[in-house]
Parts: C-alpha cells; structure tokens; sequence
C-alpha cells in the first residue's frame, strides 16, 4: 500500500483578504474540512481548514470581539453549519451566510458560551 | 405549481434516535426545500478541556458518542502524542487498530439494522442486531466494557489482549466473516432493498465533494477519502485501500457500509496475524505545549480533534468536528426532489450521530 503522508500547514490571513484566499484554495480543488474558533483572551483565532489528498491547509484569521467576519459560505456552501456555531459559541458575528439561523442553530442556556472574552476571562479552570 | 407547505421532521420521530429538526418544504409529497435544526441536547464537552487534565480528557473524548467512543479516544490521544513528541509502542498501535475495527464493525452493523428497520425489513433489522452483539461481546471480553472502553490512554493503551484470546478471536473471525456476507447479501442483492434505495437521495461526486461530506456519504459518491490511508495506528503496516461506490444514491451509500464490515474483519485478521511482542504504553512526562489538529476515520468518516496546549496540564482548547456536523449540508442537498416518504431513509442513508454532533 502507499501511505499518504499527511501535511499540516497554517497561515495567517487578513481580514480583507480571507474570501480571496479562499476562492484560491476552493479554485485549487480544496475541500472545507471545518472552520473552528479558539478565544486567545481578547481576541478569536478562527481557523478554516481545507483539505485535499490529505494535505491539510489552514487559514487562521485573527479578530476582535466586536469584528464583522465575511461569510465563505458563497464560496464553500456547507459552510453555514461552522459560521452559525462560530456566533452561536463564540458570538461572533458573521455577515452573508447562506443559512443564517441568527443565534438559533445551537441552543445553550447561557449565550456565547464558548466565548472566555464576553465572560470577562472566566476560564473555568480548577488549576 | 401546488400550494407550499412546511412539515416539521423530527426532533422526535421513530427513525431518529436521536433529536435532529428539518423543517422540510413540501409541494404536494414533493420535498423542494430543508431547513435543518440541531442544538437540542448540546453538552459543551469541548469547554471541559479547561477543567479536565489532559490526560483525564480521554475519558470526555470517549464520552462524546456511545458508538464510535473508541475512536474519539483515539483521535484525542494521536494528538497530544504528536504535540508531545511520543512515540506508541507498536503493540499498542495494533491493539488500537483491532478495537477501532471493532467499533466500525458493530457501528456499521447497528446502522444497518436501523436502515433495515426504517425501510420496514424487520427481520434484517434483528439479525444485523444479532451480528452487532457478538462484536459487543468481544470489546466486553477485551476490554471490559460494551459501550465505552476505557483502553486507549496518551502514550499507548491500558489493557493487553493475550495470546489466547487473539486465538479465539482469530478462530471466530470467519465464520463472523461468512454471516456478514450473508447479511451484506441481502442488503446489496435484495430486489426490494435495489427497489427502496437506488436513485433515491442522489448526491453528485463534485457536490459531495464541494459540500465537505465526510466518510460513506462521500465514498458513496466516488470519491476516494478514507483517513486511514494516512497510515495512522498500525493502517500503514497492515495496507489499506478505501472502498468506493459510485452512483451517490442510498444504496451505494449501504453498499459502502457493507464492504467496509468485510474490509474490517480483514484488517483485525491481518493485525492479529501481525501482531508485534513488546510494551503496550509509555510514560508520559511533561504536559502539551502546541497545537494540532488530529485526524482520524471514524465510521460515519473523518472526525478532527483540534487540540492546543499551553504547557499547563489543561489544555487551552479542544475542537471537535464530527462527521455528522459535516454531513448536514450534503443531507440538505440530497432531500429535495424526494417524496416526503423517502425522507426518513435519505436521513438514515447518512448515518446521522447527533450524540457526536451535540458534543
């Protein structure tokens, strides 16, 4: 058998430039194998992960809380499931999805649960 | 054009074990549109990562999904072993393949009863159950636990399984191989099976592709993706090839399920055939101190564990994205131009867990 070896890149995009990249990688054949948010403290680090013959790219784009983010879901269409959970978790907000359920996907008790920055920097943490 | 109308599917309905909402737009039986809905049970399990060591963490991981349990522990541990620079023993890599195995097979035979069950074949529902069970009996018997097992820990596994038992199950594996072809027969042989499945919920190869579809979603519409060609765990020793259909309908999404069983019984063959001596783990010092994303093929396809340390023993983040998450949108592509009687077989036909997607 032949084994794939699998690569792992990121790269850091600007806001402005995140659809253009995007359109690249979707021109280049990629796939969207997910887009993920991790709050930094003040800030989200959201990554858009792409794949293709198990080459793994990522596209980390850094924002403020009170950031606008573009959708992708014009370029990728199965996109919406990711941008709603990116508001919904981390309240993000993110402008032209497809399917925008507008903070109704993912149902939580407290709003933006996921999101350290709007809970004024309660990490949960028992260290 | 016919009035439309908007019938709500779920998130109770029989074929659903679990609660998943469509809100499927209808003229006359005719579905033209869908607009999904999750988010009823979401746990947050992502978030304990901040409470949870990372080695308490596998528990959480294996707690994810109640089927695909070992997998998440899996893919969790990969990950910390790649940040941490840890090499698995081989034995442990193998004893990780077998129960990985393991768990496809009684995963892909509970979806296969529960197919049966939603086209209405009920004594192909009980039978896949009855397959199903002695696979569960062999995770109890190695392992200790039917549902979750508890084995797979960062830097190896925690249980060996002897020579003895490697025999036994060995021994068992053909005649478990000659029911699932029994089985598998009349899935892919069955003229009222053909009948229900084929041209139903067609998804194109190129759709399928562009919408991210993950697993036997996306295998059933041609395209070559298994995660286990990577060669993680023991795969790249034991050789693997992906199997494929092509018409992008129900049943070759079936059809893919049922050759994988016969795939999985030839890799926990070959493994314990192969099966090296040695060690089955390794101490683990220090803690996680940079990011990956873990990837791993689970059942229903590829299941992503983004995982972040900071050098502290929690981590700062654990991202799960599951394999059902990331067939939604084909699902939403697949169900219009289907009778609203179709429907519940086209949502089987992805094997939806929404345990895993909820996590």
């Amino acid at each position: 058998m032949t084994i794939v070896s699998e690569e792992q890149t990121t790269t850091s995009v600007a806001l402005e430039n995140l659809l253009k990249e995007v359109g690249g990688l979707q021109a280049d054949g990629y796939r969207l194998v997910q887009i993920g948010c991790t709050d930094v403290g003040g800030a989200y680090e959201i990554n858009y992960s792409f794949d293709k013959g198990y080459q793994f790219r990522n596209l980390r784009l850094t924002v403020g809380p009170e950031t606008e983010v573009p959708s992708i879901s014009g370029l990728y269409w199965g996109a919406f499931v990711y941008e709603n959970e990116l508001h919904d978790l981390f309240g993000i907000s993110v402008t032209g999805i497809n399917i925008d359920f507008k903070g109704t996907f993912i149902k939580t008790a407290t709003k933006y649960p996921f999101s350290v920055t709007r809970r004024e920097g309660d990490r949960c943490r028992n260290a | 054009m016919s009035k439309r109308i908007v019938v709500p599917f779920g998130p109770q309905h029989p074929v659903l074990p679990e609660p998943i909402h469509l809100d499927l737009v209808l003229e006359d039986e005719l579905v033209v549109d869908v607009v999904p809905s999750i988010g009823y049970i979401h746990r947050g399990l992502e978030q304990l990562v901040q409470k949870r060591e990372f080695t308490e963490y596998v528990y959480v991981a294996e707690r994810i999904c109640g089927i695909c349990s070992f997998i998440h522990a899996l893919c969790y541990c990969q990950g910390i072993e790649h940040i941490m620079k840890i090499d698995v023993p081989d034995r442990a890599r193998y004893l990780r393949t077998i129960w990985s195995e393991c768990s496809r097979l009684h995963s892909h035979l509970l979806w296969l009863g529960l197919f049966a069950d939603g086209m209405g074949f009920e004594n192909l529902f009980m039978r896949s159950w009855q397959l199903r069970e002695s696979v569960l009996d062999v995770f109890e018997d190695t392992t200790g636990g039917r549902v979750i097992q508890g084995t797979c820990k960062v830097g190896g596994v925690r249980r060996d399984i002897g020579q003895e038992k490697l025999d036994e199950m060995h021994r068992t594996l053909d005649s478990f191989e000659e029911q699932c072809r029994d089985l598998g027969g009349v899935f892919l042989n069955d003229e009222t099976v053909k009948y229900r499945l084929q041209g139903l919920g067609v998804i194109s190869k190129d759709d399928a592709y562009a919408l991210g579809a993950a697993g036997p979603t996306l295998r059933g519409s041609g395209v070559a993706v298994d995660h286990r060609e990577t060669g993680y765990a023991a795969y790249g020793d034991l050789g693997f090839k992906p199997v494929v259909e092509t018409a992008g309908d129900c049943y070759a999404r079936c059809a893919v399920r049922v050759r994988e069983l016969y795939s999985s019984i030839d890799l926990i063959r070959r493994a314990i055939e192969e099966m090296p001596e040695g060690s089955i783990d390794v101490k683990v010092k220090g803690t996680p101190d940079g990011e990956y994303f873990s990837r791993a093929e689970q059942p229903r396809g590829e299941v992503v564990h983004y995982l972040r340390g900071d050098g502290t023993k929690h981590l700062v983040r654990a991202r799960i994205r599951t394999p059902t998450l990331a067939n939604i949108p084909a699902l939403v592509k697949m169900l219009p131009g289907a009778q609203l009687a179709d429907v519940p077989v086209i949502v089987l036909s992805i094997d939806p867990c929404i345990s895993c997607t909820e996590r």
